[in-house]
């Protein structure tokens, strides 16, 4: 996978081609596989994430309690007409909360770029098909975009909770989806990289301290951060807003905000949200085996 | 590192390393026990132990010993299947010492008899390490068919193992060997680029001072 947007960037001015296929085509190389067989297997990964959308449960509560049930209260405040942020944003938070609680419920959900923020890509995504009728395919391509963006994070910072705090997976997540966006608005590369540029400067330096160490406070509730994030961003850098600090900069901060962060705030369950007296409670009262 | 590092994998949540890991881990044990399991105890380690319950990974290890996949919609109800396929198991905590967080130990019986221990770790993303196969160390992912050979500390065995693997054309991805002490019990592990066939496995079995020979393959092999 590429390692900058300059690359990308530059590619597209050489070649003529799209992000998406630059991407796709580095994996047909690495994967020796057609381009057929490439894009077939993105357009699978973003039906998983439609079929993941459909079978969200509202009677399921995750096995510690701390989750469930809130996706069905977005979505009758969205129908009631009640939701400040409208209908379309509406139905981007009621999605991203619903695959959050689904996959802490123990339901089949598609990691992007982590199973903790696998709300992002699908509330964008999905809603944005819904709102403004894309083909499947021009989601799949989109899809690539994001993962383009993804495998450019994981290899200038990182996309684990563990290694980079929630900038990793929840501003990641955001990052990627922001310039999938932008590609759907009809953007070029250079425009995508500054989209998500913009989606990651507003969480750098976000911890990851979930509640009892569990994938669920506050990380099903982040989710819907990530994706609307992700489309003020686009529409700013669609808009012609730049990044004052180039991209693969923004990129090279989140790494070294990254190392920075003390351990407590990494996916550890000892800092932040988790250490208050709340937190603490709720992981005492955890059974174990 | 290619798009579906980043966009995937399909899984059963909540997380890759206590919930896709554990069915992995689960899913490897049991191909090395080569037979399916009727009984298992479990000890789990550290995070495992202190958030397994919330992140579902016992559920996902059951799940994983009855082979099933890390996208499987039967994980979150895996024990209900356990019991319909005859899978007794028992859950307990254990300290395993300065081992990785995500660490499970397993003693598991299978059918004929078939007994094995191992111990796993979790590491992240959902890739795992086998840590200790039968009391001694091992170090292998699971992503390669991997040969496991209990012998007598003596000269001569990884000879006749490579000149097998040589014989069948089969490469050599990693070698490792340990003993518990000159003389005594040692362990052999390889991981390799193919299949090794189940008559080469028998042949080794059967000779002089080899123990036990446990192999992981990548496809199902139920009926041996």
């Amino acid at each position: 996978m590429y390692q900058s947007f300059q690359e990308i960037i530059k590619l597209e001015k050489d070649t003529g081609k799209s992000f998406w296929e630059i991407v796709r085509d580095n994996d047909c190389r690495e994967m020796e596989i057609t381009e057929e067989a490439a894009f077939q297997r993105m357009q699978e990964m973003y039906e998983a994430m439609r079929n993941a959308d459909a079978s969200y449960d509202p009677s399921l509560s995750s096995a510690s309690g701390l989750v469930g049930r809130d996706g069905e209260k977005v979505a009758s405040a969205r129908k009631n007409g009640a939701m400040l942020c409208g209908e379309f944003l509406g139905l981007v938070m009621e999605k991203a909360i619903k695959m959050g609680e689904s996959n802490a419920c123990m339901k089949r959900i598609v990691a992007a770029p982590t199973a903790g923020s696998c709300g992002v890509l699908p509330a964008v995504f999905l809603s944005l098909e819904q709102e403004k009728g894309y083909s499947p395919q021009m989601m799949a391509k989109a899809l690539y975009v994001s993962a383009g963006i993804g495998g450019i994070i994981a290899q200038r910072a990182s996309v684990s909770g563990a290694a980079g705090g929630c900038q990793a997976e929840i501003g990641a997540a955001s990052a990627m989806a922001a310039g999938g966006v932008a590609f759907l608005l009809g953007c070029d590369a250079e425009t995508i990289a500054h989209a998500s540029a913009l989606a990651m400067k507003n969480l750098l330096g976000l911890a990851c301290d979930p509640v009892a160490g569990l994938v669920e406070v506050p990380c099903v509730k982040r989710n819907v951060i990530g994706a609307v994030n992700a489309l003020t961003s686009a529409d700013l850098a669609c808009a012609g807003i730049r990044s004052k600090i180039p991209p693969d900069e923004v990129f090279d901060a989140m790494r070294s905000i990254g190392r920075m962060l003390p351990e407590d705030l990494k996916e550890t369950g000892k800092g932040g949200l988790a250490a208050t007296p709340t937190g603490i409670a709720f992981r005492d009262g955890l059974k174990t085996f | 590192m290619n798009s579906f590092d980043i966009i995937g994998p399909v899984m059963v949540g909540p997380s890759s390393s206590h919930t896709a890991g554990a069915v992995k881990i689960g899913n490897i044990a049991r191909k090395l026990l080569g037979a399916p399991v009727r009984k298992a105890d479990i000890f789990f380690h550290g995070s495992f132990l202190a958030t397994g319950k919330g992140h579902g990974t016992d559920r996902a290890l059951i799940a994983g010993l009855l082979g099933f996949p890390v996208d499987d919609t039967r994980i979150a109800n895996s024990f209900l299947h356990a019991e319909n396929a005859g899978l007794q198991y028992c859950m307990s905590g254990i300290d395993l010492g300065d081992v990785h967080p995500n660490s499970v130990k397993l003693l598991l019986e299978g059918d004929d008899q078939r007994k094995i221990e191992v111990v796993a770790a979790s590491v992240g993303g959902g890739a795992i390490r086998v840590t200790e196969i039968d009391g001694l160390p091992a170090n292998f992912s699971g992503d390669y068919p991997t040969l496991v050979v209990s012998n007598l500390d003596q000269p001569g065995h990884v000879t006749e193992i490579t000149s097998m693997l040589s014989h069948k054309s089969i490469n050599i991805a990693t070698m490792q060997l340990y003993r518990s002490s000159k003389g005594g019990n040692a362990v052999i592990v390889l991981e390799c680029d193919q299949e090794v066939p189940e008559t080469a496995i028998r042949w080794l079995a059967h000779l002089e001072g080899i123990l036990k020979v446990t192999y992981l393959g990548l496809q199902e092999r139920e009926s041996e």
